[in-house]
């Protein structure tokens, strides 16, 4: 049993209270331990994933308990990269955060960063179906903290829709968890595994509701549709790096899909492929709808809320499959889309800093124009899934992986036909903001050379009466632009190592198409244990 | 006993899913926690109903409950106290923040209107 498993929990569950109670005051302590202990997560993240890939799970039982009874942790590819993935996220968001001055507009961000962190590691950790709530409620009550954060009106608004949303999705996690529990009597995954298989044809009745349920709950956390509702006005209106944070937030929904109907309820188990057969045409619309969605909004965090709404519909067509080659392509895809969505919020935000607000409409030219116009075309590319970055390599993946199932012409026509609508709508956006600004007001490009000085406004919707802050604190700009570098240059290593990441995803899938490799590392072998 | 545990978690719920579809934020507010209710009575239910049984393990008695759905329950009541607590709270921030506790966005989050610089 290696301790260093439970490390990306207690890492940050030791770091945030110390942020509350030791140096509430001190906001250069704060963000001093928060990025150390982001960067120790990293690190751990990496060392977790050399120790997941020999190919074995690794199960850590708490209190050493025997695995049943006590609740397990398990460690396998598909978790360890996650993690990774978590953490390098964070670690650059949070650059942004402090780059952009976000983390100075409110209380706490760094201790609810670190609750965050948390509840989202935890989550991909546990091998426990309670657990997972628990690690679920975690990182809900500190992304309602992170989502409100340096208040507003509409702020909030959107933060007691996002709080009501949620919780109704908790109340449906909890009436799947018990239907589960009363038709198999355990709540331990790998043991769920064994007695869903074990149980007969014609008792299967509750058993699909449960599943079906628990479906809906992820389905919520990742914004499928028709339940994705509760993304785009949450989106547009937190923070930006809190969005940029998000984008893992939807992805520990997909996660829960994958984890759940791998294990627990595999395809050619006893419920059959109902829980396929709904995801399917459900991701097909949420791929629609996220693409016209991109074209229909006005304001620029909406119009990256939808784009990451895309990106779930082209994942979850890839997870429906359930197939080792679908599922790979799933895991490929999911690290381009986390960093892209990641990315181009940041880059959303850096807009909004330096137009005073996020309205996709002609304005003045912005200061660093170019700049951002830059890692704004980099970050479309990646998000429409054009070559050369990896978003085409994983759409490409997506493709193939549904070549030869049943609903492959709506699959391709859908994907396709949404990536040109998607194109459209993000070169508009793109040509509004940074080029027609030019017919508008060639003058100020000149005048008004790329200045410090409107950046230190800060991020967008400004309320009237916020404080400018003194020059001498003034949000280091060069630390939030290298934080969108630091993610566009994950894609583009994403591309580059395309060939060992696909390898890495292919085993990942392999390893969870296997699941009985779960249930013995969890039930087997437990000698010693209480 | 099952009829009276049955129709009460149906009550509930169906009076938890009409509040959470009203306008206003208290309206919401009181059906999540009734919907919690009735998740809770719900869980507890799913270890099976026995009546006057321990559930922790006793000399000389042979009828147990199940004790882990009280422990479940236990935690999600926790769970959905503190989140009540927090709905509460923004809820009553949007309304100091805008004047009422409506829980629709207003105009101005779809288009831009004279609320932005």
């Amino acid at each position: 049993m290696n301790h260093l498993i439970i490390a990306p929990v207690i890492l940050p569950a030791v770091i945030g209270p110390l942020i509350i109670l030791w140096m509430r005051n001190d906001l250069l302590l704060q963000r001093v331990f928060s990025i150390v202990g982001t960067a120790l997560l990293a690190g751990v993240a990496l060392y977790l994933n050399v120790l997941a890939a020999g190919g074995e799970v690794q199960v850590y039982r708490l209190g050493n308990w025997a695995a049943p009874f006590g609740i397990v942790l398990m460690l396998d590819r598909l978790a360890a990269l996650m993690l990774l993935l978590t953490a390098v996220l964070a670690l650059a968001v949070q650059l942004y955060a402090m780059g952009s001055g976000w983390d100075r507009k409110g209380r706490h961000f760094h201790a609810l960063w670190q609750f965050q962190l948390m509840g989202v590691c935890g989550a991909f950790l546990t091998g426990d179906a309670f657990n997972l709530f628990v690690f679920f409620e975690i990182l809900l009550i500190a992304s309602y903290g992170l989502m409100i954060h340096g208040g507003g009106e509409m702020r909030l608004r959107a933060g007691v829709q996002y709080v009501a949303y949620n919780l109704a999705g908790s109340t449906l996690f909890l009436a799947a968890l018990g239907v589960l529990y009363s038709v198999t009597g355990t709540l331990n995954m790998a043991d769920m595994a064994l007695r869903v298989a074990a149980m007969p044809a014609e008792d299967t009745a509750l058993l699909r509701v449960g599943a079906v349920l628990l479906m809906l709950v992820f389905a919520v956390k990742a914004a499928l549709v028709p339940l994705h509702f509760w993304l785009p006005s949450t989106y547009a209106n937190a923070p930006g790096p809190v969005a940029a944070l998000f984008a893992i937030m939807t992805k520990v929904g997909v996660y829960g899909i994958i984890r759940f109907f791998t294990l627990v309820f595999p395809q050619d188990g006893v419920i059959e492929s109902v829980v396929a057969d709904l995801l399917l045409p459900a991701a097909l619309f949420t791929l629609a709808i996220g693409q016209i969605g991109i074209l229909g909004t006005r304001h620029l965090g909406r119009l990256a809320g939808f784009a990451a709404i895309g990106s779930i519909g082209t994942l979850m067509i890839a997870v429906a499959q359930f197939t080792p080659q679908g599922t790979s392509a799933a895991v490929y895809y999911m690290i381009h889309s986390t960093l892209a969505a990641g990315a181009l919020f940041l880059i959303m935000d850096m807009v909004g800093a330096r137009r005073g607000d996020l309205w996709l409409r002609l304005d003045r030219v912005m200061p660093g124009n170019g700049l951002v116009a830059a890692l704004y075309f980099t970050a479309a590319i990646a998000v429409v899934g054009m070559p050369p970055f990896s978003g085409f390599i994983g759409k490409l993946l997506v493709m193939q992986a549904t070549g030869a199932a049943p609903a492959m012409v709506w699959i391709w026509a859908t994907i396709l036909i949404t990536s040109l609508v998607a194109i459209y709508a993000l070169s508009r956006a793109g040509s509004i903001l940074f080029w027609k600004s030019f017919q508008l007001s060639p003058a100020p490009a000149t005048a008004s050379p790329p200045v410090p000085a409107p950046a230190t406004a800060g991020g967008p919707k400004l309320e009237p009466d916020e404080p400018i802050q003194d020059l001498g604190d003034a949000p280091a700009n060069w630390l939030a632009v290298a934080s969108v570098v630091l993610l566009l240059s994950g894609i583009v290593a994403l591309t580059a190592f395309a060939g060992p990441a696909m390898r890495l995803a292919e085993a990942t899938a392999a390893q969870l198409h296997n699941p009985d490799a779960y249930v013995s590392a969890v039930l087997e072998g437990q000698e010693g244990t209480k | 006993m099952e009829l009276l545990l049955s129709s009460a978690i149906g009550m509930l719920t169906a009076a938890g899913v009409y509040l959470i579809l009203r306008l206003r934020s208290f309206a919401v507010v009181l059906g999540m926690t009734m919907l919690s209710y009735a998740i809770n009575l719900f869980l507890f239910s799913t270890g099976r109903l026995v009546v006057n049984a321990p559930p922790v393990l006793q000399k000389g008695v042979e009828v147990y409950t199940d004790p882990l759905p009280q422990a479940l329950v236990l935690t999600a009541i926790v769970i959905s106290f503190g989140m009540t607590a927090v709905v509460v709270m923004m809820a009553l921030g949007a309304f100091l923040e805008g004047g009422d506790d409506r829980v629709d966005m207003p105009r101005a989050d779809r288009l831009p209107g004279d609320g932005d610089a």
